[in-house]
């Protein structure tokens, strides 16, 4: 364990820095991760940066990928397979569910592969690993805030218009794609330090996710009674919040499909940073 | 100075032989499965991801795939020391600084550091090769430790200090690597920490580099920090170190002034001796015509010796067989530095020698270097047997004798009774003379 103590509290000058062996689980440590906030700042700052450095269309890519899948969604599933959305255009209905789950799906394979992408860092410098996933996600925020954007303008152009106070609840609704999306991060970036099965896996556990996640169809298609066992999958909050808060239909943030959604959401995120700093420790060794 | 800087108790790492390769590693289908047969039990006891270290319940030969790369290591460094790290490769030294640097726990003991720390285990920690130069000022100095308010304060120190301000806009991917390390270490230069801990960085870079991260190094020192530093330039560690600490075999072999532990090391570490045989003519180093049979190294007493006072004459000698009649010979000897450094050859190629054909037998040559030439420390005795038209060499063995040169500080050798660095790869006792031109006594 390593903790660092007040200078007060040490016998000499400066902070004092304790390290020995740690063993079994240990605290998270919140205020050491306040400390290293620059770091945060400068890890999200470089993946951004970096993300479409030598790219002809730059920071377009961010658009082109939920576009591409709307496009596919409505011909394929909206126009040949007729599923149904909620009466809302088929395109307006996928694409509001597909802004929050490109945001969600970008952020859990980057954070998931960050760990193995920065061994440089790990094995040569300290800082709270915690961070280095979490800057993957964040880094994700303004890729969404460009989607978004883009969702406005086809709410304008289909003559939808959102109720402003509902609107508001689309930042906790992103928090918890992001508290999804990083929960599941760190559990899949500590595995991959070990296993790089995890690697291989992920894509084809985002693309199941996918379909276990109502952004091509409604989740009003399911029976009642599966229902909270379906918002198992945080997404499903998210996703149906986001078509309450824009479109008037899916489920209100205060249902409790929503509240089963944020505790699932909850349950990950806290055991994913328990058992990411238990495991923490080898990561230097291991890696 | 009397305030501890970093306390090391009792330290010890320990790793899992094969945890990088394939072949120990459960496979994630057999861990999922332990995960669902006993998902609690597993979490609280599992092997793979305990630290590696004796709690660990990992199956079987135990023991045996164990190994410790560090143990039962204590030291304390007081603020304002200089301590430098030496060892062999594979000794420890790499897992100490990595464990004083927080990237990896010990598996037991415990270290106090009293400061703030900065590391330096690598050159460019931190750069992104897609960034500017600018960029990566800041990136790499945030994770060396800087505020980023800090680094906004020095920038144009660091890009006036790197020497490459014109291509600072420029991704460091087009860097070429002289460039590259110039910024890295720019950066690296600014850092103010409590305690400086440095490995190896020196073995990268030029020799203007070198000169420039030493210099650097002794301003730190200079400005009372305290530093930990690990190196292989043994000359660099004498130089910048008042005390230094061997680490073998994952444990410190020995500990004192920087002079001492360098000195005694460089000889146990030589794997050349004073003197070499080779009983067997036909394996001996050589050709048809003569072959190499045995060389000493032989203080003026004539006897064989591995240490040498600096003051008295040093003779090497050589023993070799003459296969084939009719062959004019130079003996030689090459003698170096423990650095690699040639400080001279030498031939016996008197007038006429080329006149002088030998017969067949065994022959001894021997020369001797006097008194007060070599500088201290460690020397490598290469030897030789060359004959002309056509040129050749019969036998030529670098490193075949060595020997150590110390100075017992007795005050009548080059160094008198100075105890400081003294720089250069020869010691001569020059002479003298200083006449006063106009003079006086300031007392009356």
């Amino acid at each position: 364990m390593t903790e660092t103590e007040s200078p007060a509290a040490s016998t000499s000058f400066g902070p004092l820095t304790i390290i020995q062996a740690s063993s079994g689980w240990v605290p998270l440590r919140l205020s050491e991760l306040w400390q290293y906030r620059e770091i945060l700042y400068f890890l999200v700052w470089r993946d951004i940066k970096v993300r479409y450095k030598q790219t002809v269309i730059g920071a377009t890519w961010a658009i082109v990928q939920p576009l591409m899948a709307m496009a596919v969604f409505s011909v394929f599933l909206g126009r040949l397979a007729q599923v149904p959305s909620d009466g809302v255009p088929y395109p307006l209905f996928a694409f509001c569910g597909l802004v929050p789950w490109t945001f969600f799906a970008n952020g859990l394979q980057q954070s998931s592969q960050s760990l193995v992408a920065s061994t440089q860092l790990i094995t040569k410098v300290y800082f709270p690993r915690l961070l280095i996933p979490t800057a993957r996600v964040l880094a994700g925020v303004p890729d969404l805030a460009l989607a978004f954007l883009l969702l406005l303008g086809m709410l304008w152009h289909y003559g939808a218009v959102a109720k402003p106070v509902r609107a508001l609840w689309l930042l906790p609704l992103a928090l918890l794609a992001f508290s999804t999306a990083l929960g599941v991060g760190l559990w899949f970036s500590a595995l991959n330090v070990k296993y790089r099965d995890i690697q291989h896996a992920v894509p084809f556990i985002i693309q199941i996710w996918l379909f276990s996640t109502p952004i091509a169809y409604p989740a009003s298609l399911l029976p009642d009674h599966w229902r909270a066992l379906y918002a198992l999958n945080p997404m499903v909050g998210v996703v149906e919040g986001f078509r309450w808060a824009l479109l008037g239909t899916g489920h209100s943030p205060w249902g409790s499909l929503t509240g089963v959604s944020t505790l699932a959401a909850l349950g990950i995120l806290v055991t994913g940073a328990f058992f990411f700093r238990r495991i923490e420790r080898t990561f230097a060794d291991i890696i | 100075m009397s305030k501890i800087a970093v306390r090391v108790q009792d330290l010890g790492k320990q790793y899992r032989l094969g945890v990088r390769g394939a072949w120990n590693q459960p496979m994630l289908r057999e861990v999922l499965s332990g995960v669902v047969a006993r998902p609690f039990r597993y979490l609280s006891r599992s092997a793979w991801f305990s630290p590696p270290g004796p709690q660990s319940t990992i199956a079987a030969p135990a023991a045996a795939s164990h190994v410790w790369a560090l143990r039962g290591v204590s030291f304390d460094v007081r603020a304002g020391e200089v301590l430098g790290i030496i060892g062999p490769n594979g000794a420890g030294k790499s897992t100490l600084l990595k464990i004083l640097t927080r990237i990896t726990e010990p598996t037991e003991g415990r270290a106090e550091i009293h400061g703030r720390v900065a590391s330096l285990l690598e050159v460019g920690t931190g750069f992104h090769p897609e960034l500017s130069g600018r960029e990566n000022v800041y990136l790499s100095g945030a994770f060396l430790g800087m505020r980023k308010a800090e680094i906004d304060r020095k920038l144009d120190t660091i890009i006036e200090f790197s020497g490459i301000a014109k291509f600072i806009e420029t991704p460091v991917k087009y860097y070429s690597s002289g460039m590259y390390v110039r910024l890295a270490f720019a950066v690296a230069a600014h850092l103010e920490p409590d305690i400086l801990i440095v490995d190896e960085v020196l073995a990268v870079g030029d020799a203007d580099f070198q000169r420039r991260c030493l210099a650097k190094m002794e301003d730190v020192r200079q400005h009372g920090r305290t530093i930990l530093f690990v190196s292989h330039n043994l000359s660099a560690i004498t130089r910048l170190c008042q005390r230094a600490i061997l680490v073998a075999g994952g444990s410190i072999r020995n500990d004192g002034p920087a002079g001492d532990v360098v000195s005694s090391y460089m000889m146990s570490n030589l794997s050349a001796t004073a003197e070499r045989n080779w009983p067997d003519q036909s394996t001996a180093p050589g050709n048809d015509v003569a072959r190499l049979r045995g060389v000493r190294v032989l203080a003026d007493d004539g006897r064989t010796a591995e240490s040498l006072d600096i003051r008295r004459p040093v003779t090497i000698e050589m023993v070799y067989d003459v296969l084939k009649p009719g062959y004019a010979f130079a003996p030689r000897c090459e003698i170096f530095s423990h650095s690699g450094l040639c400080l001279f050859t030498a031939a016996d190629m008197r007038m006429g020698w080329r006149d002088r054909p030998y017969l067949i037998g065994q022959f001894r040559s021997s020369a001797t270097i006097p008194g007060n030439i070599l500088a201290e420390g460690a020397v490598l005795v290469g030897v030789g047997l060359f004959s002309p038209d056509p040129d050749q060499n019969h036998f030529n063995v670098r490193e075949a004798v060595a020997f150590q040169v110390v100075d017992s500080l007795d005050g009548d050798s080059a160094r008198g009774d100075w105890t400081g660095p003294m720089y250069g790869v020869v010691r001569p006792a020059l002479v003298w003379n200083t006449t006063p031109l106009n003079s006086r006594s300031t007392n009356p």
